[in-house]
């Protein structure tokens, strides 16, 4: 499969009390066309951030201070985080399109959902009629399976609920037809019952339309369900990435085990994603209570020399202190930022 | 919506009427009486006592606030003291020359403030954000008064500018008339810019944290979409209300600016009647300024619900 997207020594910074900060370290990410890429992690990972610098979207102080993102366009290859405004406008919404984690705010309260979903279509269409865009935005609507499309359109947002309001962003966002949804935790702020709904929409728009799709999501579930290939982010960086598959079945990093062990499943168990955990069995005190990683996620930027994970490493080494692990491939396809893995240490 | 302003109206009633009786009221307590500036010193207990019948003011004041009222709510709001002239067309007519201005200030201040709060918006910290913020809290520190003064003190200085000695209205001859009307305006209009334009720049810094000015951008919105569709008009409500505030403050409070400038307004009026103790005049007038002030805020009501459509008045 061709590449789509390729990410190449992302860093993002921060300007805080006088200093700089790095909230992204180093980041390489591929995505392959008609690929589902999850990116994992707990809040502050920069996760979403990376979206945002790919999107040239990133809020004020924040910034890329370097890297690349190569992304192969319909008219050749561009370099996102560094393409002039006016390029960068024409690609978001057409060609790269994104929907958020809050659809209740996402969406401008004072103007209908058909006055925002023709936005989407004449930014990038000057010469489209009212009635063409109007019969694109219903069928569009009714592929998202949104019950009354006509009464939707003429609704007022806060008129909607959560659950069909993300429908209508998924609808604006395949508007016309993205090559990329970059998806920042489309289901978090919705109910349960309504997450599995969106996401089997989501999978649905894939296979019907061959776009890839970046998720970013804290919940393996959702990446379970929908990805093919995860990247785990901690502390602004990759830990671990590999295809879905074997990111359950030969977890390697401890992160990411700790991650999986912190999943509940419904009926109060811990869900193993298929995999056998004897080990984690063994340290958990009671069968039933909800295991959590010890200890909070550093601070953005405030990470300290050696594995910046290793304070909440029930595995970590006195060398884990001294320097920090690279990320090596561990098996085909799958990388892991660990010493009990690979031996290597990141160059600086 | 119709029940809505209807309701509003209806309040109107005893918002009026509390006002009649405190404008009454003070106007009773200030010391001094008409008939003293009528005779001057010539004046004789007989004389005076005809002027008083003549006048009304031989009554009990209980008896001279119900025959007043009484006569406003006919729609007669009486006749000048000292100039024998029926107040209401007075009224009228000097209200057009002060909402005039009024306006004109307004227009000002928002070609000024609008602009200038979202360059500051959106170049936070940045220098002209800075030199901008310093001007506009120069603007709502100086005293329009102090301002006026200077500037017509340098113009006639520079240019022999002076004041003009004869109003003359928009319909007579426009062009003179605006002649008179602009510098009164602008120097109204920068003072109030400062205190709008501030509220633009952190209504609109407000607005362009929400997500949905992200969500807008990658749909590919140029920016200046995204500013003036979304960002100003989500932002608005605010810079609305505080319009609408100043706007009845200045049909009320020209005063010093009219006089100044020596534009027969209504703020004018009132100060004259003041000095002379000619109540109809006065009572008249505030009752007709409080009057447009509630039409105002209920004005300023009926347009956020045009601009916001999940406020609804039921």
């Amino acid at each position: 499969m061709d590449h789509l997207l390729d990410i190449c020594g992302l860093r993002i910074e921060t300007r805080r009390g006088g200093g700089k900060a790095m909230l992204l370290d180093k980041v390489d990410l591929s995505v392959k066309k008609g690929q589902s890429f999850g990116i994992v992690g707990e809040s502050g990972c920069g996760k979403s951030i990376t979206a945002n610098a790919l999107m040239q979207l990133l809020p004020y102080p924040l910034r890329v201070s370097d890297g690349t993102a190569r992304y192969q366009s319909l008219n050749g290859e561009k370099e996102l985080l560094s393409l002039p405004a006016e390029e960068i406008r024409g690609l978001r919404g057409r060609e790269i399109a994104m929907i958020f984690q809050e659809p209740m705010t996402s969406l401008d309260p004072i103007f209908t959902v058909e006055y925002q979903m023709f936005e989407a279509l004449s930014f990038h269409n000057k010469r489209i009629g009212k009635r063409e865009m109007h019969e694109r935005a219903l069928e569009m609507l009714r592929s998202v399976k949104i019950p009354r499309p006509e009464q939707t359109l003429r609704s007022y947002p806060h008129l909607i609920s959560g659950g069909q309001l993300q429908r209508v962003m998924i609808a604006m966002a395949m508007l016309n037809n993205p090559r990329l949804l970059i998806a920042d935790e489309p289901t978090t702020a919705l109910d349960v019952t309504i997450q599995a709904q969106i996401l089997e929409l989501m999978n649905g728009l894939k296979a019907a339309n061959g776009t890839s799709i970046i998720m970013i999501t804290h919940d393996l579930g959702v990446i379970a369900e929908t990805c093919e290939e995860v990247a785990v982010f901690y502390a602004g960086q990759v830990v671990e990435q590999a295809p879905a598959a074997e990111l359950f079945h030969n977890t390697a990093h401890p992160y990411t085990e700790g991650l999986l062990r912190a999943v509940t499943s419904l009926d109060g168990d811990r869900a193993d994603m298929g995999r056998s955990t004897s080990q984690s069995e063994a340290e958990a005190p009671h069968q039933n209570e909800l295991y959590t990683i010890p200890g909070m996620v550093p601070p953005g930027g405030e990470w300290s020399s050696g594995c910046r994970f290793r304070d909440r490493c029930d595995r970590a080494a006195p060398r884990c202190a001294e320097a920090l692990p690279a990320l090596c491939e561990i098996a085909p396809g799958h990388l892991c930022r660990c010493f009990r893995t690979g031996e290597e240490v990141e160059a600086r | 919506m119709r029940d809505y302003i209807l309701r509003r109206l209806l309040m109107l009633i005893p918002i009026l009427l509390g006002i009649s009786v405190c404008v009454f009221t003070i106007m009773q307590l200030v010391p001094g009486n008409v008939v003293n500036g009528i005779l001057g010193i010539e004046q004789t207990p007989e004389l005076r006592a005809i002027w008083e019948k003549k006048l009304g003011l031989d009554q009990p004041p209980l008896i001279q606030y119900f025959r007043w009222m009484g006569n406003v709510l006919r729609g007669d709001f009486g006749e000048s003291f000292r100039t024998g002239a029926q107040v209401f067309p007075e009224i009228i007519s000097r209200f057009t020359i002060t909402a005039e201005l009024a306006l004109l200030s307004c227009l000002t201040s928002l070609i000024i403030a609008i602009p200038l709060g979202i360059v500051s918006a959106l170049k936070r910290n940045r220098p002209v954000d800075k030199v901008v913020r310093v001007a506009a809290l120069m603007g709502v520190s100086m005293p329009s008064f102090a301002s006026a003064t200077l500037i017509i003190l340098f113009l006639s200085k520079a240019f022999g500018y002076f004041t003009p000695v004869k109003y003359v209205s928009l319909i007579q001859n426009p062009g003179t008339n605006l002649e008179i009307m602009i510098l009164p305006a602008l120097i109204l209009g920068t003072t109030m810019a400062g205190s709008v334009m501030r509220m633009t720049r952190s209504s609109i810094l407000e607005v362009m944290r929400q997500d949905f000015i992200k969500a807008v951008r990658a749909k590919g919105a140029p920016e200046r979409i995204t500013i003036f569709r979304h960002a100003l008009k989500n932002g608005c409500i605010p810079i609305i209300t505080l319009v609408g505030m100043q706007m009845g403050g200045l049909l009320g409070g020209t005063v010093v600016i009219e006089q100044i400038f020596s534009i027969p307004g209504l703020g004018q009026y009132v100060l004259t009647g003041i000095s002379q103790r000619d109540y109809p005049v006065v009572q008249g007038c505030v009752l007709f300024i409080a009057f447009i002030y509630v039409i105002i805020n209920l004005f300023v009501d009926i347009i956020y619900t045009y601009v916001d459509p999940r406020i609804q008045y039921a």
